[in-house]
This record gives C-alpha cells, sequence and structure tokens, in this order.
C-alpha cells in the first residue's frame, strides 16, 4: 500500500481529519504519514477505519482521541488525553505522554515508551495501557475495567477508587489510592502481563512479569455504607 | 372548632421554628442511623421563583394579537454559532437530560415518542444513549459527562447535538450516583460495572481541567463528528455570570443552566437543599453574561429547574432565555406522585400500597434513589417497569408539553407578540422585592428595581 503523506505546516488538521474520516476507502489499510505536527490538537481524532498513521513529531491535546480501528504511531512526546476514550485499535507513543493518558479508554492498547503524567488510565473502562517508564499521581483512579502496566514507579494515590481494572508496576509504589491494594500474582495475572509486554514491542522483552506486583480494588467502596442500617 | 384551634396554640405545645419536627425527624434520624439522607427530585424549600413574576398584557400603549386566530411561532433553532447542523425545535420547551437506569427504558421510549411527536429534543444521561431512546427521539441531545459511562464516538455520530455536562442545579460540584438497587446487569453493563454496586460517579471530567482545556476538548468533539452538531455546556447555577462567560469563552453553541431547584435521582439532601442558586438568579445572571460579550442571538440559552407551566416558560423567554429544559415536570406527567399507574386497558391502578411500603404517599414521594417507584418511571425493576407503558406515557407527555405550548403563546399574544422569542424583560414586573432583586425586574407598580446599577 503506498503512503499518503501530510504535512501540517501546509495542510489544517481539520482537513487531515476529514480525509481520515471520509476518504479512506473500504477494505484498504493505507499508511498515513503526518509531518509537523508541532504540537497540534486533536490530530487523527476519531479514526473509524482501518489504516497506519504515522506522526512524526509531537503532538498536542487529544491525539487519537476516541480511535475505533486505526493504529497510530506518535513518533515524539504527546499532550493530554493521547488516545482518550480509545475503543480499540492501538496507540504507540515514542516519547512521553502527558495528564490524562487513556482516559476512560473502552478498549484497545496505548503503549507509553516514555513517562506518563498526571491521571493515566483515569477512568479506564476496559482499554489495556503499558507505560515503559513511570506515572504521575492519581493514576488508575476510578478505573472500572481494562489493565495498566506501568514498567517504572507510580505516583500518589495509585488507584483510588479502583472497581475491576487490574494495574500492575514494577518500580516503586509513592502511595495507593482509597481501596486499591497490593495482591499476591495468580497465573493468569503472569500470562496477561507477558502477552501484554509482548504486545507492547520487542523493547518490552526485558521486562519479567515475576518482578511486578498486582493492584486491585479490595472493593470496601463498592457499597456506600456496608456496616450502616440503610433505610431508605 | 374554635376551641380545637385555640388549644393547639396553647404555649404548652408551641412549635419551635429553628427545632420543628421536621428538623426533630432530621436529628433524630442522622443519631439513628449515622448516614445523610439520600433522595430523588430537587429543592423543596421556597425561593424567589417565576411566580413572583406577573407580565403586563397588553392595553392603551400596546395592541394584543387575537388570542385564538392569530399565528403565533414558536420555532427554537439552537447551536447557530459553529454547527453545520443547528437544532430546529417547533417548540421552546425541551426534555432535560435523565438518564437510563435513574429511569427505565420504557420512561426513555415514552419522552422520546412524545417529543418527537410535538417536535422537541430529548436528551440523554449518565448512563449513555439507549436505542430504545435513539429510535424514538427525532432529535437526541447525547450528554459528555464526567463518568464518561458508555461513552463512545458511533453514539457520538448519531446524535444531532452533544452537551457537555459540567454540573447540574441539583448539584453543582458533585457527581452522579445511582444506588445498587437500581444497576441491574443492562444497567451495569452500558456503565461497565458489576451489577448491583452502588455507582458514584466522577464530579471532574477525565481529560479537562478547566476553561482553556474545554476550548480543545470542544474542539475535538467537533472534529470527531466533523463540525455538524451544536456543542451545549450545562452548568449547575453557582457562580453563573462568570461561568456562562467562560463556557461562551470554551466555544459552546449553546449554554444550558440548570438552577436549584432542578432534579435529581438521588444526592445528600443537603446538597440539594442548600448548594446552588434559584433558577430565577441564575437566568438573570446567564442573560448579562450574553449581553456583556455580545453574544446574544449567537449563542443560544436554554434554562431549567423547577420550569412547571405555561407561564414559567414565558417568563423565562421574556427574561432572555431561547428555551426551557423540564425534567421533574415531564416525569410528572408521566404519572410521578400519581396516586394510580394505567394499566394497558386504560384503568388506574392504585398505588397507595407501594407509596407504603417505601414509606410514603403520593404527593411526597421522592424516593427516585430507591428504585422502588410505585408508578414504574425511576425504577429497573422488572414488575415496576411494566407501569409505565411507552405508549400511554407518551400521550401524556404530549399533551402536557402542548399544553405549555398553548398557555405559553396565550401570554405572547396577549403582550402583542406573534413570536414567543418576542417576549421582553420590559413585559415583566415583579411581586416581591428579592425576584425583583433578582430578575433585575421592578416592582409591580413601581420603577424600583432594588440594587440597580450595582452588579
Amino acid at each position: 500500500m503506498e503512503n499518503i503523506k501530510f504535512d501540517l505546516q501546509t495542510t489544517s488538521v481539520r482537513e487531515i481529519n476529514k480525509f481520515l474520516h471520509h476518504e479512506i476507502a473500504e477494505g484498504t489499510v493505507p499508511r498515513i504519514i503526518i509531518e509537523h505536527p508541532d504540537g497540534a490538537h486533536n490530530i487523527a481524532a476519531g479514526l473509524n477505519v482501518n489504516c497506519e498513521v504515522e506522526i512524526r513529531g509531537h503532538v498536542g491535546y487529544y491525539a487519537a482521541g476516541m480511535n475505533q480501528h486505526a493504529s497510530v504511531l506518535i513518533a515524539g512526546n504527546a499532550g493530554t488525553g493521547v488516545a482518550e476514550n480509545m475503543m480499540n485499535g492501538r496507540v504507540h507513543v515514542r516519547g512521553f505522554a502527558s495528564n490524562s493518558a487513556g482516559a476512560s479508554a473502552h478498549g484497545g492498547l496505548l503503549i507509553v515508551d516514555g513517562d506518563a503524567g498526571l491521571r493515566c488510565g483515569i477512568s479506564l473502562k476496559g482499554g489495556d495501557i503499558v507505560v515503559g517508564g513511570s506515572v504521575g499521581s492519581f493514576s488508575a483512579f476510578m478505573a472500572q475495567a481494562g489493565r495498566m502496566v506501568i514498567c517504572g514507579n507510580a505516583g500518589d494515590a495509585l488507584g483510588d477508587s479502583l472497581y475491576e481494572a487490574v494495574v500492575y508496576v514494577k518500580g516503586h509504589i509513592k502511595s495507593l489510592g482509597a481501596d486499591a491494594r497490593i495482591e499476591d500474582m495468580t497465573a493468569d495475572d503472569h500470562q496477561a502481563l507477558e502477552s501484554l509486554l509482548n504486545q507492547a514491542g520487542v523493547s518490552y522483552s526485558m521486562h519479567r512479569p515475576s518482578d511486578f506486583k498486582r493492584i486491585a480494588s479490595a472493593r470496601n467502596l463498592y457499597h456506600w455504607n456496608a456496616d450502616a442500617n440503610q433505610e431508605y | 372548632m374554635n376551641e380545637s384551634h385555640n388549644s393547639d396554640k396553647r404555649i404548652s405545645k408551641e412549635e419551635s421554628w429553628g427545632y420543628d419536627r421536621s428538623t426533630l425527624d432530621y436529628i433524630q434520624r442522622a443519631a439513628a442511623h449515622g448516614l445523610y439522607e439520600i433522595r430523588g427530585l430537587g429543592a423543596k424549600r421556597k425561593v424567589p421563583h417565576f411566580d413572583d413574576l406577573v407580565f403586563l398584557g397588553a392595553s392603551m400603549s400596546r395592541y394584543p394579537l387575537e388570542g385564538y386566530r392569530e399565528k403565533c411561532a414558536t420555532k427554537t433553532i439552537l447551536g447557530t454559532r459553529f454547527a453545520s447542523r443547528p437544532v430546529e425545535l417547533e417548540i421552546p420547551i425541551t426534555v432535560a437530560g435523565m438518564s437510563f437506569g435513574a429511569l427505565s427504558a420504557n420512561v426513555k421510549e415514552a419522552l422520546g415518542r412524545a417529543a418527537t411527536e410535538v417536535g422537541t429534543s430529548t436528551t440523554t444521561g449518565d448512563g449513555g444513549m439507549t436505542s430504545e431512546e435513539r429510535n424514538s427521539s427525532k432529535v437526541l441531545v447525547y450528554q459528555c459527562l464526567p463518568s464518561r459511562y458508555g461513552f463512545n464516538p458511533d453514539d457520538l455520530r448519531r446524535a444531532d447535538a452533544i452537551e457537555v455536562v459540567i454540573g447540574q442545579g441539583a448539584k453543582p460540584g458533585g457527581g452522579g450516583m445511582l444506588l445498587g438497587q437500581k444497576v441491574n446487569p443492562r444497567v451495569a453493563q452500558m456503565r461497565t460495572l458489576p451489577a448491583g454496586v452502588d455507582q458514584r460517579s466522577a464530579s471532574r471530567h477525565p481529560d479537562w481541567t478547566g476553561p482553556d482545556d474545554l476550548i480543545i476538548k470542544i474542539h475535538e468533539l467537533r472534529e470527531i463528528t466533523d463540525w455538524e452538531k451544536p456543542i451545549y455546556v450545562k452548568v449547575g447555577a453557582t457562580r453563573t455570570f462568570h461561568d456562562v462567560k467562560l463556557a461562551i469563552h470554551a466555544g459552546a453553541d449553546v449554554i444550558v443552566v440548570d438552577g436549584m431547584q432542578g432534579g435529581t435521582a438521588a444526592t445528600q439532601t443537603c446538597f440539594i437543599e442548600h448548594v446552588g442558586i434559584p433558577t430565577l438568579a441564575a437566568l438573570r445572571q446567564a442573560v448579562d453574561a450574553l449581553e456583556d460579550m455580545n453574544m446574544k442571538g449567537t449563542v443560544q440559552l436554554i434554562i431549567s429547574g423547577g420550569i412547571r407551566t405555561g407561564a414559567d416558560v414565558a417568563k423565562a423567554l421574556a427574561m432572555g432565555a431561547d428555551a426551557v429544559s423540564i425534567g421533574q415536570g415531564v416525569l410528572m406527567a408521566l404519572g410521578c406522585n400519581s396516586e394510580s399507574w394505567i394499566d394497558s386497558g386504560g384503568q388506574h391502578i392504585s398505588a397507595a400500597q407501594d407509596y407504603l411500603k417505601i414509606g410514603t404517599e403520593a404527593g411526597y414521594c421522592h424516593h427516585c434513589h430507591t428504585g422502588q417507584c410505585p408508578v414504574g418511571i425511576a425504577t429497573q425493576d422488572e414488575l415496576l417497569e411494566q407501569r409505565l407503558r411507552p405508549k400511554i406515557g407518551a400521550k401524556r407527555l404530549k399533551n402536557y408539553l402542548n399544553t405549555l405550548n398553548m398557555e405559553l403563546t396565550t401570554i405572547a399574544r396577549a403582550c402583542g407578540k406573534n413570536n414567543v422569542h418576542h417576549l421582553e424583560r420590559e413585559d415583566l414586573v415583579a411581586l416581591t422585592i428579592e425576584a425583583a432583586a433578582m430578575a433585575n425586574i421592578p416592582l409591580a407598580g413601581t420603577e424600583w428595581i432594588p440594587g440597580n446599577g450595582m452588579k
């Protein structure tokens, strides 16, 4: 398949997104290269077809937001909310990601090779996130479903008010949030981790699942006040 | 009779104002359970409201229209600022956002059917978009909430408008709440939660934190939907003047302001009654903000929170709203707080026993949070939800909306307007000093506006 090239110095985000939403023929998997993103916001947001997008540089907010089918490679750093609310597909950030990376993602895989900022994986709803570096405070806040792999360290209040999502951390955890606890790794966890690290790429093969801790919900917040005699 | 009246007045039985029976009950309950009260609906206390305003009908100095013959337009267009497909409504009365979860799927279908028949919109809620509602509602507003439950790009594209919810009048600063008894398997699946858990959703959006971020978030939603759909921003009424200005700055097409009388399906009573400002005061501040930024007519304003009658709608429009939104009144039209529910044969069946079971009676019920709605509206119970049949509910709601619209046009014609949007502040006077000050409208029979000239 031929490459389709766009240059954000001469083409607007609107024109590129319009092309990505409407001009890709069914049954083809074209490779789209976007040059000179220079921190522009909302690049490749709302991709609803199977295609490969390579962004050569740093992107602003919500890059690849709500992705449904595409595979997006960001060869640079990403601003707030990269791959937010992703449904499916794959988004790979070669550099660092800012706050709320992968927020409320329902599916798909987000890979951040560098560090991710605050609230990484907040409200996660079934998506998977693999971070090669460390994550900031309040990561996996209220995460409902899905898995998060942190190969570095985690900041304060990791997994606060977790539901059914599971977090794996290799490094140091500064503090756990309310209702989050460290649990024993099971054989299933080893398998899941191995598979996620594999999917994240060859550079992740250096990590061994046995070096990770499992963080999940103690489920004490599932009911408003279980001890009280609730009379509604 | 006189005697018993006098005996009530004996000082040995004098009721305290500060510690009346309701306050005593509150303290005793708190002492017994160690928990705050959670309930549904909106503020119950009396606050300055549209009832405190009256219209100056046409007379010598103004010319009325014939009430029954002459046309009075009610068409309402929302989202003219940036959207390529603005929302066109036949009437300026819309159905407020209420979630599937809080309400049954039958109710959502009834709302959609009625709204479609009268030419207005319905709005999703914290539970995402159901097929029942999308299929029945011609104009459907899709909410983007802090929780993002079930939020997805396909539903975004099949919506007619998008509403970014910052807050709601019943609980500005609070997130959603759905107690476990209403989280049945379908609700749980739509919200990605285990069935039966108490769902307390986030009060802050996960991927933006202030008005400058919101500019980019709105931009993203426009990019994903190719700039077709109007984007509303909904705020609970607190610092409304500044909030509306910031929402305009963030790029909203339409601002929705929800006053403290606005309803909820479950929130702490202390929150409902003590956080937020009355709809009347919020509306004035919102209109001031639009005028201050020279955006009146470019950005449309929807007001909600305790709108019940056609007169309320007329007063809201005269004060500067483009449309109103109704939640509680809509549910009451379906039968909320009614003595009975209606079976498939059209028979009224008493619900008295079921009200008793949850410790209340028709007329006082605010037990939406229990999921045991005696009339089958605020429930996910398989048996109870059968008490509200979409067809019957839709007919009642259509009647209610048509009544409001007839009342609205009656008042507009009496004020000499052939378009309800021509109603103006000058058509109104206030009956109380409080309402005059909040609404910036003169006290009836005077030219006095308390605090005029001061913001």
